[in-house]
């Protein structure tokens, strides 16, 4: 991939879409950036705060996305450029403050920058935030190819300074995750000034104090910067029309849709029957465009992923326009056309033009599908998820699930978010039995510990990982210890935000520029606001499960256990193998033990599998990574950790 | 764009590489984009990672045009070349993007998924797995490219680089062992370049 900093212009550079939208902020001189690490939005301030120092950049991994979007919040109040970055749920989690910043309004340009999940391929859910630009009302952006994740990028900033309040960009994992060519603009000089005026009239955007009060007077003023965006946008040119001038369907859509909309089109061949309406400003929507695109056809289909948000400004403008354009026939979600869950694809927007034009389609012919189909059912067993070899989350849900079955008093363990999440699957033994937010797990935890009163007497655990620690999960816990709730709450602590790629928290030494930061620890954290607190090593077995069983034996208040092993693809840990792990065949009593396969029926790790030869377990050697872990679930010691060789 | 670009089999030309979470599928696509973008070719890349690539089946889907940007994601039956780092994963690639015509590579060492290891389902045989990607692909290759990096290079990752020098061999795309050289020398050192070009040259006899 191309050095984000490169100052070539115009020359064509091979860039992920998270890496269009860094550059985009680059070029339009951003100058504080923060958020929070989140599938499918990381890279991008990753890539920011690795040019950081070239580029006289402040960028943060703040702690949650609340704070990050504070942090840049204060940039652009003194006079700078800021970015905030996020996924779908980080939108939620900052939304206060959103709403406020609303109302206060913004100085130096300020993105807040969404990067989302339709089909939660990275997430527990799929949550559309678009409405929050709606609820905010603030103007909305949505890219419809690479090329336009930069340069939108750049005049969002232009944008939100012209109106003085926040301008939100959404993006999906098809586009942030994605990658394609792209043209570079130039690069600003990087002499940023910072000055925060508050002396001012109160009523004074530029210096008085930044505040949303008197909420009327300022609410009022943000609906008239929505006025002013509407006419802005009828003229974008992030706003495209493809197609003839009077097409029989006119097909509006917006983002990573507008790619598969376009495949579509193409494989079908109805260039000349559908046209279509790109929209890169989707909220507000430009009434006089829409009514321009609208009477050129009767029948609209509506194309977007997750819920029906453009369908229906759409819809609504169109009644309003209704006496000027006539009655349309819409297509979309609402009517079933279009799914109104998971991600779409080329072969979904095929599948609706086809109804409506009443052709027909197989990409697939249906002998070839059902001869491939066949292969498939009996040739490629499923493959579902699982931790990865010598990962510690399998290792400490071994030791809680081993010790919650000892202790057979229907205790159970409520979930976070993190690859521990998987921990509802047979991968970490079904051990998780609630699965929300950032935090939720030792918040719901929290009240479950308190419903003695109602007779309830069953173990209550709650896990977190290091980073969901800072989080969300402290005021979960503050409230639990300080209503004395007899919870465990166990910290996975991997030493870093190991499922997004290892960014920094407030645990860790550096900062997100590789700078020394101010290192906290968590079993001090703890044990100041009052819990009991244990650490161990969730490798170790006995003096895991032994110390699971201290806790639950303690009954009333809050017991913190942290247990610490660094993740297995940790840049420190990767490519270490600590022990030649092997199965000595001879003392492997494969079927005949009583164990009924503990090592490759129950604990399953991929690097230990079945050798349905010889009827015993083997190492697989291009997938162990050497933790020794295995060798204490055998009950006859045939796995022995060798010295490495 | 320049105009001398040699003209694809097809435009845009559809390529998946496909395999298990951890097995360098990102970083394979990454290299076979980059060789083609700096040929002057718009590349684009459809991939996921994140939790959907801890020990599930993950895919990239590469696209080569002379024209322009398309969509991250192939329509379904529009394949030209699968990529397989993993065997039972090329045949569930194909079940979606398949057809007559369609070319695969087919790395042979396996992954068990869990339900193998766990021994609730099996694991087919490899005289199995070349039959059915055989029923429904226009051409397949096996390579044993995993095995032969653990043995010769120490490293299960260098067998991706084999599987690439593989694709330069079938001649489907128009990329030679310099335009490989070329593109890693940008980013890698020079005897991380030597141990690469040792694996693509090892994929190119593979295959001929």
């Amino acid at each position: 991939m191309t050095a984000l900093t490169d100052p070539k212009s115009n020359q064509h550079h091979l860039v992920m879409g998270n890496e269009a939208f860094a550059r985009g902020a680059l070029e339009a001189g951003v100058a504080v950036v923060a958020g929070y690490p989140g599938t499918p939005s990381s890279e991008i301030v990753e890539s920011l705060a690795n040019v950081s120092k070239e580029r006289n950049l402040y960028v943060e991994w703040s702690t949650n996305e609340k704070v990050a979007m504070e942090v840049a919040a204060a940039g652009s109040f003194a006079k700078l450029r800021s970015l905030c970055v996020l996924k779908q749920n980080g939108v939620n989690v900052a939304s206060d403050f959103f709403l406020h910043l609303a109302g206060s309004g913004t100085r130096g340009g300020m993105l807040v920058l969404t990067c989302e999940d339709p089909g939660a391929l990275s997430s527990v859910n799929e949550g559309d935030s678009r409405h929050f630009s709606r609820m905010l009302e603030i103007p909305l952006l949505e890219p419809g190819d690479f090329q336009e994740a930069k340069d939108i990028t750049k005049w969002g900033f232009e944008l939100s300074e012209a109106l003085k309040c926040p301008v939100m960009i959404r993006s999906v994992t098809r586009l942030s995750h994605a990658s394609g060519n792209i043209t570079f603009g130039d690069l600003p000089e990087t002499d940023h000034k910072a000055e925060f005026k508050h002396d001012g009239f109160i009523l004074d955007p530029d210096t008085g104090p930044m505040i949303s009060a008197p909420v009327a007077y300022k609410h009022g003023l943000q609906q008239q910067k929505v006025q002013q965006a509407i006419k802005m946008f009828e003229t974008s040119p992030f706003n495209t029309y493809t197609g003839p001038g009077n097409p029989e369907l006119l097909l509006i859509t917006s983002s990573a849709c507008n790619l598969y909309s376009r495949e579509a089109i193409k494989l079908l061949g109805v260039q000349h029957r559908v046209g279509l309406l790109k929209l890169g400003t989707t909220w507000p929507l430009p009434p006089k465009l829409l009514e321009k695109h609208l009477r050129m056809a009767n029948k609209v289909l509506i194309v977007e992923e997750v819920i029906p948000f453009l369908e229906e400004s759409v819809k609504i403008l169109a009644m309003e326009l209704a006496e000027e354009i006539g009655i349309k026939k819409f297509f979309g979600k609402r009517d079933g056309t279009i799914p109104s869950t998971n991600e779409l694809n080329p072969d979904i927007v095929i599948g609706a033009l086809c109804g409506i034009l009443g052709m027909d389609y197989a990409g697939l012919t249906a002998e070839y599908s059902e001869k491939a189909n066949t292969h498939l059912f009996l040739g490629a067993p499923a493959r579902e998820g699982t931790f990865c070899a010598g990962c510690p989350h399998r290792a400490s849900f071994w030791n809680i699930s081993q010790a919650l079955k000892l202790d057979n008093n229907e205790g159970f363990v409520c979930g976070d978010i993190g690859c521990y999440s998987m921990a509802v699957l047979p991968a970490g033994y079904s051990t998780l039995k609630t699965l929300h937010a950032m935090g939720s797990g030792t918040g719901v935890a929290s009240g479950f510990g308190k419903l003695g009163q109602f007779g309830m007497d069953q173990p209550v655990f709650s896990v977190c990982g290091d980073s969901t620690f800072y989080h969300a999960v402290l005021p979960a816990l503050v409230n639990a210890v300080h209503h004395k709730s007899d919870i465990t709450l166990v910290v996975l602590d991997n030493s870093g935000t190991a499922m997004t790629g290892f960014q920094p928290h407030p645990g860790t030494e550096k900062d997100a520029r590789g700078e020394e930061a101010l290192q906290m620890n968590i079993e001090s954290i703890c044990k100041s606001i009052g819990a009991t607190v244990r650490v161990a090593d969730p490798f170790d077995f006995d003096e895991t499960q032994k110390t699971i069983f201290e806790l639950m034996g303690m009954k009333g208040g809050v017991k913190v256990l942290v247990l610490r092993q660094i993740c297995a693809l940790s840049p420190e840990k990767k490519g270490i193998r600590w022990f030649d792990v092997v199965v000595h065949e001879s003392q492997c009593l494969g079927e005949n033990c009583g164990c009924n396969r503990l090592c490759t029926r129950v604990f399953k790790c991929p690097g230990l599998v079945w050798d349905t030869e010889k009827k015993v377990s083997k190492i697989d050697d291009a997938i162990c990574v050497g933790c020794g872990v295995c060798s204490s679930v055998c009950p006859v010691g045939a796995i022995e950790n060798m010295e490495v060789k | 764009m320049t105009t001398e670009l040699p003209k694809l089999k097809a435009d845009p030309y559809n390529l998946i590489i496909t395999g298990v979470g951890g097995q360098g599928n990102v970083t394979a696509s990454r290299i076979l984009g980059n060789m083609l973008s700096q040929m002057g070719y718009y590349i684009t890349i459809g991939e996921t990672f994140g939790a959907s690539q801890r020990g599930g089946s993950v895919m990239s889907h590469l696209r080569v045009s002379a024209e322009e940007t398309v969509s991250p994601i192939i329509a379904k039956g529009q394949g030209h070349m699968v990529i397989a780092m993993e065997p039972t994963e090329a045949i569930r690639v194909l079940a979606d993007y398949g057809n007559m015509e369609i070319k695969v590579i087919c790395n042979t060492r396996p992954i068990h998924p869990m339900g193998v290891i766990a021994g609730e389902q099996a694991y087919p045989s490899q005289a199995e797995i070349e039959e059915r990607v055989n029923d429904i692909s226009g051409q397949a290759w096996f390579i044993n490219a995993t095995d032969e990096a653990l043995a010769d290079m120490k490293n299960p990752v260098y067998g991706n680089i084999m599987l690439l020098g593989a694709v330069a061999a079938t001649g489907e795309l128009p990329i030679s062992r310099d335009d490989f050289e070329a593109s890693i020398s940008e980013t890698m050192t020079a005897d991380k370049v030597a141990l690469n070009l040792k694996a693509f040259d090892r994929g190119l006899e593979m295959l001929q």
